[in-house]
């Protein structure tokens, strides 16, 4: 692979980047990020993306509501945040350095396209009339460099015959060549994906390649950088990896938890900000047996699902908070006919329309709590993006052996975010299968064999599943109460309460079947324990880290089950004299701790749509101890 | 060798240990006979079949046929036997439910599984009335009706619903009443046989709630005169001694003539792959206190949706090959740490 094309001039090397691409929703700048991201993880960084855009598909243009930023850290270690203060800014329009520039660290690269810096500009990103951010101040203690990128894209595009307007649309091209010179990205990696993509288009494509090599040249020559930068790579484990996000370890977990279930894959599903990259990623392994329907509203979507559990699929809905809501009273259907099925919720910023494209916690208890009548269901969750492949098979593995519709819990944050994933040797997967029940399971008061669709499995408290087409096992099941057992319809006042406490018994008894909960950190002598659960793990370890450096003592308890509880949970909760509970919602797992477990859990809370910093929960971790 | 043949079967073997729960009288128990002396002559397994419900009156069925059965929740039965459908194209799924079910708070999965053409056999008990909770008007009953909640009479204009099938698109359209096993049996038969959505409206009387809302069509002595049934390829004639007819008028509008006046030869001749055609039927009365259309209004043939949902799954995999999960896993970028 080529890097940079001057041999005498050597990149100095950093062990960390934080770099922040922005401009105006149209400008390509998630495209911009995600190929940084790309030639960085084929270089071998450890890297941490946090993409942020706007609701809107186009937000009112050249406004600060219409920026969309990615954000990316790399590094030559083990990084779990996408960073707290970016180091480096690229912005493409006046809207994008009023909103990004505060964000910066002191003495940051900005990097401008002074081409659109002009007076209309300037006055629709909101700056002051008369106040230009480039000349009067606003960039002291930056290092800012402003770069005409628009007409060097137009330039480069010229002999190619492109139009100028087409050319322009090229230049977040422009910018990724010269920040993947600044930072030594290897360039065949990106020539390679413009190649591809735009194969059918060579217009396009070739203006792209322009715009690209434009950018790269106009940084080996325009003499503005002293020298390029590198970040070397991590020293990872062995192996193969690739560059994962959430959604899509979602989508592949499922594949794979079909596989290993050896049962075909039903996706009913509707539409919905974060989570539809599922369905969409889904619809394209139909040669797994993937069934992916695309249904007409939420409830129809967990309504097929249901039938497809029922008529022996591994069965998934997938959705978001607005989703789950609509879902509730199928879910309660599910509970009553034990069968199982998997409900994924990609949380985003609630409640009602909320903030469709930002990250929360804030469904934890609408998992927990949110059906009707007494109705427990077990609760999975995911805490970076390539552990929502596994989430994915553990929910399926409940799911299945205990005949229950179960919750994995993933958010925005996940979904989005992409992170190096040591590809795993599926035969190291585990097997989930389950059998169906064939034959009568019963013999009669006067001897004759018979079929009783909720006699339990002793161990498990699991139903039979017989699947519709096995002959001799015709039976009618429902919504309305069964007899224990004979799974007949029943009011019986004892019956109810019984089945009540049964369906109870047998998610609690899933406690004895899920890892036991693991502390990491000081786990003799903590001060503090931090329990978290979902993606404020990278901020929960990158703020141990800087408690620890400060001589403080800190445990770290990451909870995947957050129904039932691991076994072990109460007896570690009880262990250290604090406990803090870091989470993007109001406190909701704490106050689930504080009732199970009599246990002064004390909430962080941050409900801003965006991830917490690791110097957010440093400081608040600090408070705690010296509370 | 499995055996291929279907078993001689009797009604006993398609009627549960259940006993059916429904007031005395119902109109519900008419049909429930005429479904299960139809399954043995319907070449069809026990085990292969499964009814689905909702909630409502209706949606008791299941627990009264011994097949697979199962009694979802209000409204959402279609949703639940498409999921079924599609995993399971070799069952025979038949969706239950009434007026509510099926038009209110189910309304928008009916017509889904209609445009989607999902292989089932779906009966909607039409009655008019809310049963199971006691007594409020439906989405069929007729404006003015004086019910529990509307003690003033109710303001909503009712669905007729086959023009709602027709509207969604479905590909088989029917109408029988719980009043005729012969004209529900033939209808039934017609339903199963299609392939792809058959919607089947079924007038039932709630003696309790709704006595005799169709006594002016289907009652004994008002049927000859009062039911216009349709076959297709036949002139559409009715009336004891078939004295009336339909015939598509100069302006284009269908409307009853007496056959005396205009001539036989004039008479509308029905074809129930004329969607235009079934639709101005569906038109032709306002209500069962009108000369009503019964019978096929709609066949016709279209591709059914879990057998394309099937066909995608062998494209693809003829395409790709079987999928491979650790291939899955390495189809993005990829780089190796030494």
């Amino acid at each position: 692979m080529s890097t940079t094309a001057d041999p005498t001039v050597v990149p100095e090397s950093l062990d960390r980047v934080i770099i922040r691409f922005a401009g105006d929703s149209g400008d390509g700048m998630q495209l911009t990020g995600d190929r940084f991201t790309s030639a960085s993880a084929m270089f071998g960084n450890d890297l941490v993306t946090l993409p942020e855009y706007p609701a809107e598909i186009r937000a009112p243009a050249g406004t600060v509501a219409g920026v969309s930023a990615f954000q990316v850290h790399i590094s030559d270690h083990d990084i779990t945040t996408p960073g707290d203060a970016p180091n480096v800014l690229v912005a493409m329009n006046p809207a994008a350095l009023l909103s990004e520039l505060s964000k910066l660290e002191p003495g940051a690269t900005v990097i401008i396209n002074v081409d659109a810096f002009d007076e209309r500009a300037l006055a629709k990103a909101g700056y002051p009339e008369g106040h230009n951010p480039l000349t009067d101040g606003d960039l002291k203690g930056f290092n800012a460099y402003e770069i005409p990128m628009t007409s060097l894209t137009k330039q480069a595009c010229e002999p190619l015959g492109v139009k100028p307007r087409d050319a322009e649309r090229s230049k977040n091209l422009f910018a990724l060549g010269l920040i993947s010179w600044m930072y030594t990205r290897p360039e065949q990696v990106t020539i390679d994906w413009i190649n591809e993509k735009f194969g059918s288009k060579p217009a396009v494509r070739d203006a792209n390649l322009a715009a690209f090599r434009a950018g790269h040249a106009f940084g080996e020559t325009a003499e503005l950088f002293d020298h390029p930068y590198t970040v070397q790579p991590y020293e990872k484990p062995a192996g193969v990896y690739t560059s994962i996000s959430g959604n899509t370890a979602t989508a592949w977990g499922l594949v794979a938890a079909s596989q290993l279930a050896k049962l075909p894959l039903f996706l009913g599903s509707y539409p919905i900000t974060p989570a539809s990259d599922i369905l969409h990623e889904l619809s394209k392994h139909k040669n797994f047996g993937v069934r992916t329907m695309q249904a007409e509203d939420e409830i129809a979507g967990i309504g097929a699902a249901l039938g497809a559990a029922y008529g022996g699929h591994l069965a998934v809905t997938t959705t978001s908070g607005p989703g789950v809501a609509l879902k509730s009273e199928t879910i309660g259907l599910a509970i009553s006919l034990e069968l199982p099925l998997l409900i994924i919720d990609v949380q985003r910023g609630g409640p009602s329309t909320g903030l469709p494209t930002k990250t929360e916690q804030s469904d934890l208890l609408l998992a927990m709590y949110g059906h009707h009548g007494e109705s427990p269901l077990p609760i999975v969750s995911a805490s970076t993006p390539s552990g929502c492949f596994y989430a994915a098979i553990e929910a399926a593995r409940i799911a299945l052996k205990y005949r229950t519709p179960v919750f994995l819990l993933t958010d925005g944050y996940l979904a989005n975010g992409a992170e190096p994933w040591l590809i795993p040797d599926v035969s190291t997967l585990p097997d989930i299968s389950v059998s169906f029940t064939t034959e009568m399971n019963h013999i009669d008061d006067d001897g004759t064999p018979s079929l009783w669709p909720y006699l339990r499995d002793p161990e498990t408290l699991s139903r039979p599943w017989v699947l519709p087409g096995t002959p001799g096992l015709e039976h009618r099941i429902g919504g309305i109460e069964k007899e224990d057992g004979r799974g007949n319809i029943s009011y019986v006042p004892e019956n109810h309460e019984r089945m009540v406490h049964l369906r109870a018994a047998k998610i609690a008894g899933i406690a004895k079947d899920i890892p036991a909960a693991e502390v990491v950190g000081d786990v003799d002598d903590a001060e503090v324990l931090i329990v978290g659960w979902g993606s404020t793990w990278g901020a929960i370890n990158g703020a141990m880290e800087r408690v620890q450096a400060d001589g403080r003592k800190v445990a770290h308890v990451q909870l995947t089950h957050l129904n039932p509880f691991p076994a072990n949970l109460g007896e570690i909760l009880h262990r250290y004299p604090k406990v803090v509970v870091p989470e993007m919602n109001m406190g909701q797992l704490s106050r689930l701790l504080r009732a199970e477990y009599l246990v002064d859990a004390k909430s962080v809370s941050k409900v801003k749509g965006l991830p917490f910093t690791a110097g957010e929960l440093e400081a608040a971790i600090l408070g705690a101890l010296d509370d | 060798m499995t055996d291929t043949t279907i078993p001689i079967t009797t009604r006993k073997d398609w009627t549960s240990d259940q006993e059916p729960r429904w007031c005395p009288g119902c109109g519900d128990y008419n049909i429930l006979a005429a479904v299960q002396t139809l399954m043995p002559d319907l070449g069809v397994r026990r085990e292969e079949t499964v009814f689905v419900s909702g909630i409502g009156c209706a949606a008791r069925f299941p627990y009264y046929m011994d097949t697979y059965g199962v009694h979802t929740i209000h409204g959402r039965a279609p949703a639940f036997a498409t999921g079924l459908a599609v995993a399971r194209p070799d069952l025979d799924i038949w969706v239950i439910g009434g007026d509510g079910d099926m038009l209110s708070i189910g309304g928008n999965h009916l017509i889904h599984a209609l445009r989607r053409n999902v292989d089932l056999t779906i009966l909607m008990f039409n009655n008019q009335i809310y049963g199971l909770t006691k007594g409020q008007y439906s989405p069929t009953s007729e404006v003015g009706k004086v019910t529990k909640s509307t003690p003033l009479g109710s303001l909503d204009h009712p669905f007729n619903p086959i023009s709602v099938a027709i509207g969604a698109e479905a590909t088989f359209v029917a109408r029988t009443h719980d009043m005729d096993r012969k004209h529900m049996q033939a209808t039934l038969t017609a339903a199963h046989a299609h392939k792809g959505a058959a919607f089947v409206e079924i007038f039932q009387n709630c003696n309790v709630f709704n006595d005799g809302a169709f006594e002016a069509v289907t009652g004994k002595a008002n049927r000859d005169s009062m039911l216009i049934p349709l076959v297709h390829g036949e002139p559409i004639r009715f009336g004891a001694e078939s004295e009336k007819g339909v015939m598509m008028g100069n302006d284009g509008r269908v409307r009853i003539v007496e056959v005396a006046e205009v001539g036989e030869a004039n008479l509308l001749v029905h074809d129930e792959t004329d969607a235009g055609l079934a639709f101005q039927l569906s038109r032709l009365s306002h209500g069962p206190y009108e000369p009503t259309p019964i019978g096929v209004f709609r066949s016709v043939d279209r591709p059914e949706y879990a057998e394309m949902v099937g066909e995608q799954l062998i494209s693809a995999n003829d395409a790709k090959g079987p999928g491979d999960l650790q291939s899955l896993l390495y189809s993005g970028a990829t780089w190796t740490v030494e």
